[in-house]
């Protein structure tokens, strides 16, 4: 009796302590039904001439970039042997397989008839659109990304055998999941090739592929540094103390990689602009947008990249990385929402609904208790005996 | 334009190394010898005639104007057409009238200009977006997933979508009326016009007439074709007494669609292979000894392979 009532008040304690999270969660399956019962209209402000919006923003574009310190970290430590990588590595890759798997799910709020999803691959190919590739990258990815837990799923289980062959299979999984994400962060970028015409000038660019690219992989290793500090201020319990000791060594060569790419991300940028005429550009209101996302989220966080990783300061490292995943999330709104029809007159542009950003809110909490769960139960922010045996 | 497809090649070029590029032409190159109507708008009086006569033979398609779900004024009422109106999933076209200072009001006529290497046809990754031969840029709709990309890529803001449908929402936009060429017929629009401000026939004469009416009155047409050129050419083409950027006729420069992306595509396999065989060579006699291949090592003891193990270490020596 007694063990009972201390569990309803424990029920009760929860409900409390989450109650935000069941507000969110409600509201969220609320839209879903509408979405699903009433189109995609009932739920977004968008139009014929703003056909895509928020979702595709922050879901797709700035998720998938996020998501890209899962093939960063792989094959930092796989591929090039990095050790210090090594905390990160089934935590990145977590992260990436839930990023991708919940790109799936947002896409079936976003496009109009989600059960055909699968046509593109059985039915009918449409091999002249960049979607057909993004979309093919983002099956195989997902693939290899699984993949790429075995190890974990199996110690897990218990599996020892099936497990030793799993872990056999990393280095090729790493190798491929590198290159299937390299093609599918850069065509995200050429998407927009199409659009001359509609994009602003400082935006739209030939070199989209590769600055989509090279801001997915400093975002992604970014994204790593700013989990490993969420995960250790609220999922302690899922960790291990090898977690917290290598955790600085790891944030410390995340934070040189993600400088370097930064900075050839930045001298891009600026020849871009240089040698385009775009200059004159830059004294307008878009261009002096466009200099604070290359100030304040690339420039600014890069710096502090340098002085940290040089002075072994990871305290200025996390700091960079939170302004870093910030700055990307910025650039993708700007691509897709900002600079995107910025020749439309103001009435007819788009601006997200309260509902849209509701879903993303939904689908993101669901992600991180789905990332929590996963942690709790497999062998992601701790070693298993196993494991700890071969990485001595 | 030659920049931005160096620019695109060389982005795509530095992923792949030294990727073979090279450019082929279009697939869906529009035949010249194609259907297209050219709208004069000096001759257009804006009777919305061609609305109704669109509406009409699309019946099938499209909701009689007592159902719109989004209400509209009949046919017949002018006084919608100062309000600026686009094509929506209740009407294939409208006739918008741009008011000037000093001059007549000028009418301009909106619906699908199929392009002769459409955005649209290259950005469906279903195909369900095509060209044919004849003339019409057609859509399947059986199998549309409703992505939206061809909305995103076409630069004419034609395609439209029906947001509040649950169950089936589709494209729409002009089909040129397919069915009715067919069939010997003239598309709705032209063969309702009174005022003969819409000719339809073969893209070539099309252009010959034109360019003919320009040259003998030079006073009352500016000295463009709207269409000619405008993203690699579109079958539907335009004259107007103004700059076409007045009229809403957006400046989308002349590189058609497919050749924005098609590099890209092409250099995207050559990517794949070149960078694989590079990350799996360094994989393979690089830096992956220092810590992946402990793990790897380590899983082969536990696994019982001692036999393999002397033969790794081998290859190890031999290396």
């Amino acid at each position: 009796m007694t063990s009972g009532s201390t569990d309803g008040q424990g029920l009760k304690r929860h409900v409390k302590k989450n109650g935000l999270i069941f507000i969110v969660l409600l509201i969220g399956l609320g839209l879903t039904l509408l979405r699903f019962t009433c189109g995609i209209g009932a739920v977004t402000n968008l139009s014929d001439r703003n056909p895509w919006g928020f979702w595709m923003a922050f879901d797709l574009l700035c998720g998938i970039a996020i998501s890209a310190g899962g093939f960063a970290v792989a094959s930092a430590y796989y591929i090039f042997g990095r050790k210090q990588f090594h905390v990160y590595v089934r935590a990145a890759l977590t992260t990436a397989f839930l990023g991708y798997f919940f790109e799936v799910i947002a896409l079936l709020y976003e496009v109009g008839q989600p059960w055909r999803l699968v046509f593109p691959f059985f039915l009918s190919q449409g091999t002249t659109s960049v979607l057909f590739l993004v979309g093919l990258c983002v099956a195989l990815y997902l693939m290899v990304l699984s993949g790429e837990l075995l190890p974990a799923l199996f110690e897990r289980l218990g599996w020892r055998k099936a497990r030793a062959k799993a872990v056999r299979l990393a280095a090729p999984l790493a190798v491929i999941g590198a290159v299937v994400a390299v093609i599918h962060q850069s065509s995200l970028g050429s998407l927009y090739l199409i659009v001359p015409s509609k994009m602003h000038p400082l935006w739209y660019s030939g070199l989209m592929p590769l600055f989509f690219l090279f801001s997915s992989l400093f975002a992604g290793l970014s994204m790593v540094v700013v989990e490993g500090m969420l995960a250790h201020k609220f999922m302690r319990d899922c960790a291990d103390d090898r977690h917290a000791r290598d955790a600085d060594r790891a944030v410390l060569a995340c934070g040189k990689g993600a400088c370097l790419f930064m900075f050839v991300y930045f001298i891009l940028k600026c020849v871009e602009v240089a040698a385009s005429d775009n200059l004159r550009h830059l004294s307008s209101g878009y261009g002096a947008w466009f200099l604070l996302e290359l100030a304040g989220g690339v420039a600014l966080p890069a710096l502090m990249y340098f002085i940290g990783a040089r002075r072994g300061r990871t305290g200025l490292i996390k700091a960079a990385a939170i302004i870093t995943v910030l700055g990307v999330i910025l650039n993708r709104f700007n691509v897709s929402l900002v600079a995107f029809n910025y020749n439309l007159p103001a009435a007819e542009r788009y601006f997200p609904s309260w509902m849209e950003i509701a879903v993303s809110v939904f689908l993101v909490t669901l992600l991180v208790i789905a990332y929590r769960g996963i942690c709790s139960a497999m062998p992601i922010l701790r070693t298993h005996e196993d494991h700890e045996k071969e990485i001595r | 334009m030659n920049r931005r497809k160096f620019l695109s090649l060389a982005s795509a070029g530095v992923v792949a190394a030294t990727a073979p590029v090279n450019c082929r032409p279009a697939a869906a190159a529009g035949n010249p010898e194609a259907a297209g109507v050219l709208h004069d708008s000096t001759l257009c009086i804006g009777c919305r005639s061609c609305e109704a006569a669109c509406q009409s033979v699309n019946a099938a398609i499209l909701p009689k104007p007592e159902n719109y779900r989004i209400p509209e004024k009949p046919f017949y009422d002018r006084s919608v057409l100062a309000t600026m109106r686009r094509t929506d999933f209740q009407r294939f076209t409208v006739v918008n009238r741009y008011d000037m200072e000093g001059r007549r009001p000028v009418h301009r006529k909106f619906q699908c200009n199929h392009c002769m290497e459409p955005a649209c046809a290259s950005a469906c990754f279903v195909k369900a977006l095509f060209k044919t031969a004849e003339g019409p840029v057609l859509y399947r709709p059986e199998l549309c997933v409703g992505c939206r990309y061809c909305m995103v890529a076409c630069p004419f803001f034609v395609p439209a979508y029906d947001y509040d449908n649950a169950l089936n929402p589709l494209i729409y936009k002009c089909t040129m009326c397919a069915p009715r060429l067919a069939s010997g017929e003239l598309p709705g629009c032209v063969s309702q016009c009174p005022e003969k401000a819409l000719i339809f026939g073969k893209r070539s004469e099309l252009l010959k007439i034109a360019r003919e009416r320009i040259a003998e009155s030079p006073e009352k047409y500016v000295d463009h074709i709207y269409g000619e050129h405008e993203a690699g050419g579109t079958s539907w083409l335009y004259l107007s007494p103004v700059p076409h950027k007045f009229l809403d006729q957006p400046e989308v420069g002349n590189e058609p669609a497919s050749r924005l992306t098609s590099g890209i595509l092409e250099s995207a396999g050559a990517a794949a292979g070149i960078l694989s065989f590079l990350l799996g060579a360094v994989c393979f006699f690089g830096g992956r000894r220092k810590s992946g291949a402990a793990e790897i090592d380590g899983a082969r003891a536990s696994d019982g392979g001692t036999h393999k193990e002397v033969s790794q270490g081998d290859k190890e020596d031999g290396q």
